[in-house]
């Protein structure tokens, strides 16, 4: 079994080429038929998301698997490989595997731990499922990918904090105001990422929450879904309610700056300067940076903001190092399971089983049979031999002939499973020898 | 005996120091649990050693420069623990420990006999004045901490790079309210010492004020926290302004503090 992953993310490549790239999930069925059929794999996923974009395929060869899959890639976009291979990646084998684990349990991701990742790779195994292109090794393998989320969940702490920008601005905001209980928040555009801001800060227990935005019955409507402490205030008043409020959210889709200095110096001096936090995650910014320079005004824009996730990330570097042995302790299991694929071992089992079997039953025959001479016992041994073999025999063709094909580990997981074979590979490798 | 609880006080605060500045690397909360614990138990020596130094001298162990130093050390370290219980504002040991422990090295240098006092000082208002004095001064002391603690904090926040200790400090505004709180606090004490100190003046010299260069220290240092507070109360003062205020106004402190009885040698000099 050798497994290839060939891909590229937000750290190896500019948003223009991951565009290009990408895989929409309408349309998905094709280009999976496509890199299991056209490209020789013998199992395949495609995994897309606004921040990466990989092919997973399980190969005969890895070298020609990665190879493959890198045409596919240029080939299926029409981007020319010269172009598209310095932005590549590729893991095979035990890397393959680990890279799989560290996306799905969002260690690769840009902030580091958050959730949304692990959906996005269900999905991917999901659509393989739907359009067939998933085989015995992928199941198996995005299982254990599930479950090796689920345990750097549960066991470290990495997705408690920095889960997102919207949660990394909430705690920040703690750091500023302590207890946000009793604190004002006014969202200036109504979008998506404010309602998520939104959402974490109503959560905290604000005690208000003003909305404005330019088209007015937005944000009736806006503040409509939030319930309780929310009201719509016309954009156009914004300013005037600003003194009255402890943080602001700036996500419009101005293209100037709609808050500048003068007009906070002169709000601060009207609050008495108690702090402002202005959290601007509209781009182009709708804060003026220098608003930042007035004294207990603090000003975070979109970039600011991921960086602090990534130090909040860097103080969580001991969260990450557990993380990586949760995932070293699956990598290993995954590979035993995936010894125990070997078609010798699994034939020596399938062989030492039967034959326990027949010796077990033909010891109680022969006891149950009272006096036998020895010859009638060497008739017996030899008969029951040969049904044994005989019984066995097309099975194990069969496994030997399939073993190197697509669906090879399914008939051998299959066996291990109908014959309850227990598979001891390295005690199989040894005799394998003689097997073959 | 007075000294051996002296001496294994300020090895325990010593060692307290040390694992604060480790908790400031590891950020650890088990490290900083062992920091306390220390303080604590060096806390309770030093009560120890008050109560020896009272018995022995026969009055209120806070005559000498060596005492007062000593006196100032425990009423600070107990005024944090008090602070600590109450708000549970871990950080701020890393601050008093330290200090704690100079004030103690600084004191070991000093001439330890327990004089006894000329009948001319020795009164009730003695004491007093001492106790209120340093009381309000350890206030001052941790509101100055605080300050240090938001400026620090406030620095991190707006340059928007978040490292080390930045994950381990309280927020800005329960920093500033505690910071504002020791002065409220501190300077009632502050005006009580020096009233205290003048009719004490009175009972020995029989002039209530006579513009002696300690009197007139205390008078800037009034004014200075009285300005803060006005400034805090009216004009909105807050955050980094009052923190490095108050930061101005314990230096003022600290300073007269220093050169008097350093240059005096004592109990504002008044037990030559």
């Amino acid at each position: 079994m050798n497994l290839v992953i060939v891909g590229l993310n937000h750290k190896t490549s500019p948003v223009e080429i991951r565009e290009k790239l990408s895989f929409p999930a309408e349309t998905i069925g094709e280009p999976l038929r496509k890199v299991t059929r056209g490209y020789g794999l013998n199992e395949g996923v495609i995994l897309s998301t606004c921040n990466r974009v990989e092919a997973l395929g399980v190969a005969t060869d890895v070298e020609k698997g990665v190879w493959q899959l890198k045409r596919f890639l240029s080939e299926y976009h029409n981007i020319p490989l010269e172009r598209l291979d310095e932005h590549l990646y590729s893991h095979s084998g035990e890397d393959a595997v680990r890279h799989l684990f560290r996306v799905a349990a969002g260690l690769d991701s840009m902030v580091m731990g958050e959730p949304q990742i692990l959906g996005q790779v269900k999905d991917s195994y999901g659509y393989a499922v739907q359009h067939d292109t998933a085989g015995v090794i992928v199941n198996k393998l995005y299982h254990k990918a599930f479950q090796v989320a689920k345990r750097v969940r549960t066991e470290t702490r990495i997705g408690e904090s920095a889960v997102s920008i919207s949660y990394a601005a909430v705690e920040l905001a703690k750091k500023i105001f302590g207890d946000l209980s009793g604190k004002a928040v006014m969202l200036l555009g109504a979008g998506e990422m404010a309602e998520l801001a939104a959402k974490h800060l109503l959560a905290s227990g604000i005690r208000e929450l003003l909305v404005a935005n330019r088209t007015y019955e937005r944000a009736v409507e806006f503040t409509r879904g939030l319930g309780g402490t929310c009201s719509a205030i016309m954009f156009r008043e914004f300013q005037h309610y600003l003194k009255h409020v402890d943080i602001v959210i700036a996500s419009t889709g101005a293209t100037s700056f709609i808050i500048r200095p003068d007009q906070i110096n002169e709000v601060m001096r009207e609050r008495k300067q108690r702090p402002m936090f202005f959290i601007d995650i509209s781009v182009p910014r709708n804060v003026d940076p220098l608003v930042n320079n007035i004294d207990n005004a603090y000003v975070y824009d979109v970039d600011d903001l991921q960086g602090v996730v990534a130090s909040n990330l860097n103080e969580r570097k001991a969260e990450a190092d557990k993380a990586g042995l949760i995932i070293d302790e699956e990598i290993e299991k995954f590979y035993r399971w995936v010894k125990s694929l070997d078609v010798v071992p699994a034939i020596i089992a399938l062989r030492r089983s039967c034959d326990a079997i027949r010796k077990a039953e033909l010891e109680r025959g022969i006891a149950a049979a009272g006096e036998l001479t020895d010859k009638q016992k060497k008739v017996l041994e030899a008969m029951t031999s040969a049904i044994v073999n005989k019984i066995i025999h097309h099975p194990v063709t069969h496994l030997k002939k399939e073993a190197n094909r697509v669906e090879g580990d399914l008939y051998v997981d299959a066996i291990i499973r109908l014959f309850d074979l227990d598979v001891n590979s390295g005690e199989a490798k040894k005799a394998g020898g003689g097997e073959e | 005996m007075g000294d051996f609880f002296f001496y294994i006080t300020a090895i325990a605060y010593a060692l307290s120091t040390l694992v604060y500045i480790a908790y400031l690397f590891a950020r650890k909360d088990g490290v900083i649990r062992y920091a306390e614990g220390i303080l604590i138990g060096g806390f309770a020596l030093h009560t120890a050693a008050l109560i020896v130094r009272w018995a022995e001298a026969g009055r209120a162990p806070v005559a000498t420069l060596h005492e007062a130093l000593t006196f100032f050390s425990w009423i600070t370290a107990a005024l944090y623990l008090a602070v600590l219980f109450k708000y549970r504002l871990r950080v701020l040991g890393v601050f008093v420990a330290p200090f704690a422990l100079v004030l103690l090295v600084t004191a070991s240098f000093l001439p330890r006999q327990a004089l006894s006092l000329p009948p001319a000082l020795a009164s009730y208002w003695l004491p007093a004045h001492v106790i209120v004095a340093f009381l309000g001064n350890a206030f001052f002391a941790i509101a100055f901490f605080l300050g240090v603690m938001y400026v620090i904090q406030d620095h991190y926040l707006k340059s928007r790079k978040l490292r080390g200790i930045y994950f381990i400090m309280p927020s800005l505004e329960i920093i500033d309210e505690l910071n504002y709180k020791c002065l409220q606090y501190g300077f009632p004490l502050l005006t009580l010492a020096i009233i205290s100190g003048a009719i004490w003046s009175e009972t020995s010299f029989g002039s209530y004020w006579d513009w002696r260069p300690r009197q007139i220290w205390s008078l800037i240092t009034w004014f200075l926290y009285a300005a803060l507070l006005h400034g805090r109360l009216t004009a909105g003062w807050r955050g980094r302004k009052a923190a490095i205020f108050s930061g101005v106004a314990f230096a003022a402190l600290v300073g007269s503090f220093i050169v008097i009885n350093l240059v005096s040698g004592g109990a504002h000099g008044l037990l030559r």
